[in-house]
């Protein structure tokens, strides 16, 4: 049992040797504060530039529209609340959708508690917002339209574009949770018209704690993190530079090696998904069957419980996640899952296989053999699938 | 997160299946709060608990729980079997994470749910039986740690 795989890309990515040998120096020989005046300082201030120019080159932004954050969740939240505060004079209304990240979910309803109104759209079945009720939803009031770009759970991708060009045809300004879709597709913000896009370093095979937000020139915000006068005054704190540094080089390397790397993942991705649907039964793919992150897997199993499922694989050495409320500590399964109208059944039997850089077509080959044995015995055990049998024979 | 014995009852539940012709039947939980526990009891004329199975959909807890729960009471008495309390299981089990604990309560209902049923068909009086709700299955899931 001493083989481990991972499959669990989506919550974070190891890091690659190539950043972490980028960051080392800044740790301890170049660890000067970028706004001091001496050398020590310059260093640091030359690694915080360059990290900042290959961010904005991957994005197609100018490097002054970069701001560095302590991750993707600060990014959601400076986004949403920074826009929400500092155009209140112009309206207090925020459009999102039900299958947000908590980060931007969890920033709406505190905005609500604050007077602010939030409508939340829906989603089809395989977790797309309608452009149609994104039209209707705008008011004279709507100061924010949030809209992840792909969903972390099912890993559907949205119509950012179409989205962001209604937004600017009422004026209306427009961010996106990039975290899932940053280094997985090509994201260009002038392209996308988006106002504002929050990147993180870790999903990324950065480091953690480290993230961005693309804000376009001339966009109101307001600052939350108050202090020193780094980012352009708009985000204080002495910057993460190892970081910082780290996730400009993981950045290159991601978008230096995009179209190989999707090819490789989708290719890994659907044939992992049809081999599972075709040799378990009882089985539904959760998300949009093309429309979705190059490295994600998200199976429902009826008649069993997600973190049964996730004990038994990690027995065998796959690492996977779900959407079962047992693995959460909650009473409720996954919203994004429940938004797609998943009954509760189906919800808690959800398996999320994330793929990435280092999966290997034997990575595959060995969940596709060891995964039937498992819903099996697991099923065997299910009083819901006594019933099925019963009905079937 | 889970003992070695979670973990063993988990990968290699003991007495897991159904028997038809059971005297005793009872079902607890629900799909919505992701888990249901079904037990099977034979009882003999001199109400000994001759054997036990159960079938359960849920977390790996749930299935332990389940599993350990059957262990205890075979062999017993339906009073005896009446008297496990989940406080017992879990122990049996060297101890649950706090946000499972629901999981030994449902163990410890699906025993009496199945005791109940037995009592109610054959008009039998348990007094551990008193005020006893086969509707009710423990399903706080840990708020209060919340």
């Amino acid at each position: 049992m001493s083989k481990q795989i991972y499959f669990d890309y989506a919550a974070t990515t190891p890091m690659k040797k190539e950043v972490l040998e980028e960051m080392m120096p800044y740790f301890n020989t170049e660890f000067g504060n970028p706004s001091s005046v001496h050398g020590f300082g310059r260093h640091g201030k030359t690694g915080l530039d360059s990290a900042r120019d290959k961010i904005a080159k991957t994005l197609n932004a100018k490097s002054d529209e970069i701001f560095f954050t302590a991750g993707g969740t600060e990014s959601d939240n400076w986004a949403i609340k920074g826009v929400a505060y500092a155009n209140k004079n112009k309206g207090n209304h925020i459009i999102t959708t039900k299958i947000e990240h908590h980060a931007v979910l969890y920033t709406c309803q505190a905005l609500e508690k604050e007077g602010f109104e939030v409508t939340y759209l829906d989603v089809d079945e395989y977790g797309m917002i309608n452009l149609d009720d994104l039209k209707n939803a705008i008011k004279d009031n709507t100061i924010l339209i949030t809209i992840m770009y792909a969903n972390n759970e099912i890993g559907t991708i949205q119509p950012t574009k179409e989205a962001a060009t209604i937004a600017k045809e009422k004026g209306i300004i427009f961010h996106t949770d990039a975290v899932q879709a940053y280094g997985n597709l090509t994201l260009d913000v002038n392209d996308l018209g988006v106002d504002l896009l929050s990147i993180s370093a870790h999903k990324i095979y950065g480091p953690k704690g480290v993230g961005a937000l693309y804000i376009r020139k001339g966009t109101k915000t307001k600052q939350l993190i108050l202090g020193g006068a780094q980012e352009k005054r708009r985000r204080a704190g002495t910057e993460n530079i190892p970081g910082i540094v780290g996730f400009g080089k993981a950045a290159e390397m991601a978008y230096e090696n995009l179209e190989a790397h999707n090819k490789k993942l989708i290719n890994l991705r659907d044939k992992l998904t049809k081999e599972l649907l075709e040799k378990i039964s009882y089985t539904r793919l959760n998300g949009h069957p093309t429309k979705r992150l190059p490295g994600n897997v998200n199976i429902s199993f009826n008649f069993i419980e997600g973190e049964s499922l996730l004990l038994s694989l990690d027995m065998v050495g796959i690492a996977g996640s779900s959407g079962s409320a047992c693995t959460s500590g909650s009473l409720d399964p996954s919203h994004v899952l429940m938004a797609i109208g998943l009954d509760h059944e189906t919800a808690h039997g959800s398996l999320r296989l994330t793929l990435g850089d280092f999966t290997t077509e034997e990575d595959i080959d060995y969940v596709i053999e060891k995964l039937p044995p498992i819903v099996d015995r697991l099923r065997q055990m299910s009083p819901l699938y006594e019933k099925v049998k019963g009905g079937n024979k | 997160m889970y003992s070695e014995k979670v973990m063993d009852h988990f990968m290699n539940p003991r007495n897991v299946g159904e028997i038809e012709s059971a005297e005793a039947v009872g079902e607890v939980g629900n799909a919505k709060c992701g888990d249901i526990m079904k037990m099977y009891l034979q009882i003999d004329e001199n109400d000994v608990i001759t054997d036990v199975k159960f079938k359960t959909f849920g977390c790996g807890s749930a299935i332990a729980t389940s599993s350990m729960a059957t262990e205890m009471i075979k062999g017993k008495t339906v009073k005896e079997a009446l008297k496990l309390s989940n406080k017992a299981v879990a122990e049996a089990l060297d101890g649950l994470p706090p946000v499972k604990m629901h999981c030994s309560v449902l163990a410890e209902q699906a025993v009496k749910a199945a005791i109940f049923n037995y009592a109610k068909e054959r008009d039998l009086y348990y007094e551990e039986l008193e005020g006893f709700d086969p509707t009710e299955d423990g399903h706080d899931h840990g708020h209060e740690e919340e």
